[in-house]
């Protein structure tokens, strides 16, 4: 049972570049608007009250129902309030597709995302590692995901790391996120899965990087995930207590995207594979 | 018959003493309402075959590694589908003609071949459809098929209902006469037999035509 | 035989909705003694049931509507509650298989079978009036549709002791619709009963949309309509374009149930992002049929009380027309998060906040149709200036949700939720009741009484900011939407503060009921004796209260905009009303069992469907075919009101005005 400790404000607190830059559009976005509606409300309130009509002091004009300058300034108002968020829009959704990628010198850490019945999987193809709900990354580095969905739609999503995308089975969005500040984040699925749904919540938990080596070295420790493991895996559960598979059979993700069995494991001792996926062009996020 | 001599729609006893030009004489009389209504229950039909439409064309290639449009369609068969349903729809605009003269002998015989015609395009169809099963090919194989089925068995089925509506157009004709409201609805039923015809159209193009293309 | 109903369909073991419905059932079978008791069943067959009167339907439609108001506000408290308990170790009173029915029955009877019922209700009632004619376009379709929304209404709540309703949500996604996630009966009770009421809804747009652009008083041309009348033709319209998708769209989930197609499942080539975008494009026109005819209710309520036209009216008209053009245009922006790419989310948020734009014009036409007037605060207005409040902030928050950046970190939330709230029932609900106190005089004889009804406003106004200002900050703070167990400690208190706001609003519906009841034991003292008692601007107030069946006894000559205003100014001018006419008899269409019996076969046909007992299914559709059969041949459509009735009740009406005239001009 995940009891989320400590005061956590979400999207308040962003702790990477992606959130914060989402939480101050919000702001910028929200105080455009209030400058407008604020004045408006008051005008409501105002007009309302001093136009009642026990007000003598009020002048009644009963026939005046049209301005030309009222209507050019009542159209004008919205329409340029809506231009700039439009063009605050275009760009923010430029530059906060979630498959671009996030400038950085470091190289992305790959992190494949397979949202299960009810919990996530989080497999490392570079580091030949998996866990289960726990996402371990180092801070500072951009984290490129591929997800998908073994069964049917979630929504991977930390808040204080920003965006949110669809997990959906058969198909494949990307998502880059980065995590500046070490510490514990919560994450959950944003979109209603069934019954085990509440229980779907995981933690993220950025670390300094040499510390992040260190887990990954250590985490070959575990249990393999291979077919048969995926299979239990598969078992409809929820609340799972985060775990690690110590070795992962290569192509799992491709084989869950695709829907077919996994291959068979090679008899001779394979080195984790190098998953060398390109990314695609940005603006393009959903591949079947 | 004109808008000024024909029973209003609801209960008029009052006519406009001014004509502001915008044809403001007060409420249509039924002769307009009734077709005009059942216009726009066509157009949200379109709409209807719209979506259909559209799911074909997001689903035309999913074949999940089964049959393809290619190997499937069978142009002769679709020719005479084709020429069997225009056909009817110029026969049921002979009824329309002949109705318009009180002619019952007449109206039924054109009623009689546009069912007949219309039930030539049904069968050819239920066997395009049984024939397309019976290899292998039915709704439930893949994705591509489902559409398939699903946006011709939907005219299909409007056809059906089209039949349906011939023949107690028929019965009412006999029992009742050419009376109006018989006349109004002898009108909707061609609009929605003319119809049916203007959405086949789309389907032998978009599906047989586009489809079986090299 | 009984298709795959069993004894264990009757939830035995769950103790919450075995207690409801044995509750409903007393409670349906005392109103049916009742009935029995006080011989009104062939009154209310004559005057209500076979009723082709667009009045008696609009009122059936409201009931109807309050009725599953209760329902869907029951559904509310219990999700409010359950999220106000459910914290840490504790996981509530509603296990998950229970809590997900609850909100997808609160959202699905929300929509379809409160907020829909309700906009046509007013819409049946008012629009004939207002347009000067005698009833809609086609009357017996009218009834028709009425009964196949209530047919919808039966089935979606027999789910309470027959089986359980659907666990996915108010818009049933795939793959978790599908049979391999949801193989019970509950979404094939939501599809069969949206499917059914789905049908009576697109008939009423035919309908509208007919009456309003044929039907109309003389001299009454487009620009001399009243705005409602405009609103209730871009309502009805869009229900014409929006309704045969949905349709389509579950039409498509029901074969991949029934008949094991695969449009949207998982294997065999389907495209679950495909039914997302189907089930939006209807979606999305959704909320604007809902919201346009509120607008319209607006405008009438802020002139009349204003005393002065309403400010721009052919920009309200254009305004109009231009959302309902735009609404078709923005689906996508309820899943950008599904990576369609920057410019595909971008060109639809900036369209989504292009629909802003006429939005924020119509407000400030309000606000200027205030100015210069003489503002009565009634009801309706304390009504009016809240939803002008609430709307505003409704509105900034959906323009934030418009911004792809933005959406991606509040999607789903909690943001959202009280996002759509706010705008439905900040837009929707406070027009209804606007719209009810409004124009329930018209329909009854007596206005409500006032003091209770600003309780009412009250108790709406306070406790929907109470409810769901918290929801705000709870979606920043990472809440996501349907969740049964909340894993933050820190957000109870915010989720109290929401439950005491659910539960101020409870206090509001039921002082609604109270209001009714005191206002009837108590109308002799506000009787409506003029049939104009908020000195009305449109031609409904024309008529005594309540209209005659046929409305008025001569279809009224229009001149200008305010076809009333003006006659009425002219005769308190000239101290005389307009010449008599020349009256003759009326023709009416006669009353039909022709929609209660159709539904009735079409809930037989519905229920046998999702039970999948397949031979009663089959009778039901014969017997529908069989019904529209026998209601062709009939040969009396009409009957004919003589005229001495029309001329005796035009006479009465004409000597209440003059007395109330004389008073008028004496007093100027």
């Amino acid at each position: 049972m995940f009891l989320i400790s400590g005061c956590n404000r979400g999207i308040w607190d962003p702790v990477g570049p992606v959130a914060a830059q989402e939480k101050q559009l919000l702001i910028n976005s929200t105080a455009i608007m209030l400058a407008i509606i604020i004045p408006t409300m008051i005008a409501t309130v105002g007009v309302a009250w001093w136009f009642r009509r026990g007000n003598t002091k009020a002048e009644y004009r009963p026939d005046w129902e049209y301005s030309g300058a009222i209507e050019m300034v009542v159209w004008s108002i919205p329409a340029l309030t809506i231009m700039l968020l439009g063009g605050i829009a275009w760009i923010g959704s430029h530059n906060l597709e979630p498959s671009r990628p996030l400038p950085s010198t470091t190289p992305p850490l790959k992190v494949d995302v397979v949202s299960l019945d009810w919990k996530w999987l989080f497999i490392y193809p570079d580091q030949g590692v998996a866990t289960v709900n726990q996402l371990v990354v180092p801070a500072g580095t951009p984290v490129s995901f591929r997800l998908t969905s073994a069964t049917v739609w979630n929504s991977f999503f930390v808040p204080q790391m920003g965006t949110m995308i669809y997990t959906m089975p058969r198909m494949t969005t990307r998502l880059n996120l980065q995590a500046d500040r070490p510490g514990v984040y919560n994450g959950l699925s944003s979109h209603f899965s069934g019954d085990g749904f509440p229980g779907m919540q995981f933690q993220v938990r950025a670390v300094p990087a040499d510390q992040f080596a260190t887990w990954a070295h250590g985490a070959h420790a575990g249990p393999a995930l291979d077919g048969a493991a995926y299979d239990q895996l598969q078992k409809p559960s929820s609340y799972v207590k985060p775990f690690t598979y110590g070795s992962v059979q290569p192509g799992l993700f491709d084989s869950i995207v695709a829907n077919r069995p996994l291959p068979p494991i090679s008899p001779k001792t394979t080195p984790p594979a190098m998953h060398v996926s390109p990314q695609p062009p940005a603006g393009h996020n959903n591949v079947r | 018959m004109t808008a000024a001599s024909e029973a209003p729609a609801v209960g008029l006893t009052h006519q406009g003493s001014e004509d502001t030009g915008l044809g403001q004489r007060g409420p249509a009389s039924k002769s307009i309402v009734v077709p005009y209504g059942f216009w726009l229950f066509v157009l949200s039909d379109m709409v209807l075959f719209s979506a259909l439409f559209a799911t074909y064309a997001s689903l035309v290639h999913a074949t999940d590694g089964g049959p393809t449009t290619n190997e499937l369609f069978h142009r002769n068969l679709v020719a005479i589908e084709t020429v069997a349903l225009l056909v009817s729809s110029f026969v049921c605009g002979l009824a329309m003609i002949t109705a318009k003269r009180a002619n019952m002998l007449w109206t039924q015989i054109w009623l009689v071949v546009t069912a007949l015609l219309g039930l030539v395009f049904l069968s050819i169809e239920i066997y395009e459809f049984a024939s397309m099963v019976a290899e292998g090919a039915p709704p439930q194989r893949s994705a591509f098929l489902s559409a398939f089925f699903t946006l011709v068995g939907c005219h299909g089925a409007h056809v059906t209902c089209g039949l349906l509506w011939i023949g107690t157009m028929m019965a009412q004709i006999w029992a009742k006469g050419f009376q109006p409201h018989i006349m109004r609805r002898l009108l909707c039923l061609s609009v929605f037999w003319h119809a049916l015809d203007i959405i086949w159209v789309a389907i032998f193009t978009i599906v047989y035509l586009i489809g079986t293309l090299p | 035989m009984f298709g795959r109903l069993t004894w264990d369909s009757i939830p035995f073991n769950q103790p919450i909705p075995l207690i409801t419905s044995l509750i409903v059932f007393v409670v349906i079978a005392a109103v049916l003694v009742w009935i029995t008791r006080n011989h009104w069943w062939p009154y209310l067959w004559n005057e209500y049931i076979t009723s082709t009167d667009h009045k008696r339907i609009g009122i059936m439609y409201i009931v109807l509507a309050l009725v599953m108001l209760v329902r869907g506000f029951a559904d509310a408290i219990m999700m409010r509650a359950q999220q106000s308990i459910a914290i840490g170790q504790s996981q509530g009173y509603l296990p998950p298989e229970h809590y997900n029915q609850i909100f997808s029955a609160h959202g699905t009877i929300m929509i379809f079978f409160v907020a829909m019922p309700f906009v046509i209700g007013f819409m049946n009632f008012v629009v004939p009036l207002q347009l000067g004619v005698r009833d809609v376009a086609f009357p017996t379709m009218n009834n028709v549709s009425f009964w196949l929304t209530a047919s919808g209404v039966l089935l979606t709540n027999m789910s309470l002791f027959l089986g359980e309703f659907a666990r996915t949500g108010w818009l049933a996604f795939p793959p978790l619709s599908e049979k391999a996630f949801s193989p019970g009966v509950g979404v094939d009770y939501y599809l069969v009963a949206l499917q059914i009421s789905g049908v009576g809804t697109l008939l009423t747009g035919v309908n509208f949309v007919t009456t309003i652009l044929k039907t109309r008083a003389p001299g009454m041309s487009y620009l001399r309509m009243p705005v409602f009348c405009w609103t209730a033709l871009a309502s009805n319209l869009l229900i014409i374009a929006a309704f045969p998708v949905l349709t389509v769209t579950l039409a498509l989930l029901m074969l991949d149930r029934y008949l094991g197609f695969h449009f949207f499942t998982n294997d065999g080539g389907g495209n679950s992002m495909l039914y997302m975008n189907l089930i939006w494009v209807w979606g999305h026109p959704e909320v604007y049929i809902l919201v346009l005819p509120a607008f319209g209710i607006y405008s009438e309520v802020v002139a009349t009380f204003s005393g002065k036209p309403l400010f721009g009216y052919r920009s309200m008209v254009f305004a109009t027309l231009g959302i309902c053009i735009i609404s078709f245009c923005v689906w996508l922006h309820h899943f950008f998060t599904m990576g369609a790419g920057a410019d595909v989310n971008a060109i639809f948020g900036i369209a989504s906040m292009i629909i802003g734009v006429p939005t924020g014009v119509k407000i400030y036409n309000w606000l200027f149709t205030m100015y210069g007037g003489r503002v009565r605060f009634n009801v309706p207005m304390y009504w009016t200036i809240g939803f002008m409040l609430t709307f505003m902030i409704g509105g900034l928050t959906g323009v934030l949700l418009a911004i792809p950046p933005v959406d991606f970190i509040v999607h789903n939330s909690l943001f959202l939720i009280a996002h759509f709230h706010q705008v439905i029932i900040g837009g929707v609900v406070f027009a209804i009741m606007a719209g009810y106190t409004y124009w329930f005089p018209k329909a009854f004889g007596f206005t409500l009484d006032e003091r209770l009804g600003k309780a009412i406003f009250w108790c709406w106004f306070i406790g929907f900011h109470l409810a769901f200002m918290p929801l705000y900050v709870l979606g920043f703070w990472g809440a996501t939407r349907r969740m049964q167990h909340i894993p933050d400690a820190t957000w109870a208190p915010w989720l109290d503060v929401a439950f005491v706001g659910a539960v101020i609003i409870g206090a509001g519906i039921a002082l609604t009921v109270v209001q009714l009841i005191y206002s009837i034991r108590t109308r002799d003292q506000r009787r409506d004796v003029t049939g104009d008692p908020w000195d009305g601007r449109t031609l409904e107030w024309l008529t005594l209260s309540p209209p005659p069946h046929y409305n008025f006894a001569v279809l009224p000559d229009v001149h200008g905009e305010e076809a009333y205003w003006t006659r009425k100014q002219t005769a308190i001018k000239q101290d005389q009303l307009i010449k008599e006419p020349d009256y003759q008899p009326i023709e009416m269409p006669v009353n039909t069992p022709t929609g209660v019996i159709v539904a009735f076969f079409a809930s037989v046909c519905g229920f046998a469907v999702i039970w999948y007992i397949w031979w009663l299914a089959i009778l039901g559709l014969i017997g529908a075919f069989a019904i529209f059969v026998w209601y062709a041949w009939r040969d009396e459509h009409e009957h004919i009101i003589p005229v001495e009735e029309v001329r005796a009740n035009a006479r009465e009406r004409r000597r209440i005005r003059m007395e109330h005239l004389h008073k008028l001009s004496q007093s100027t």
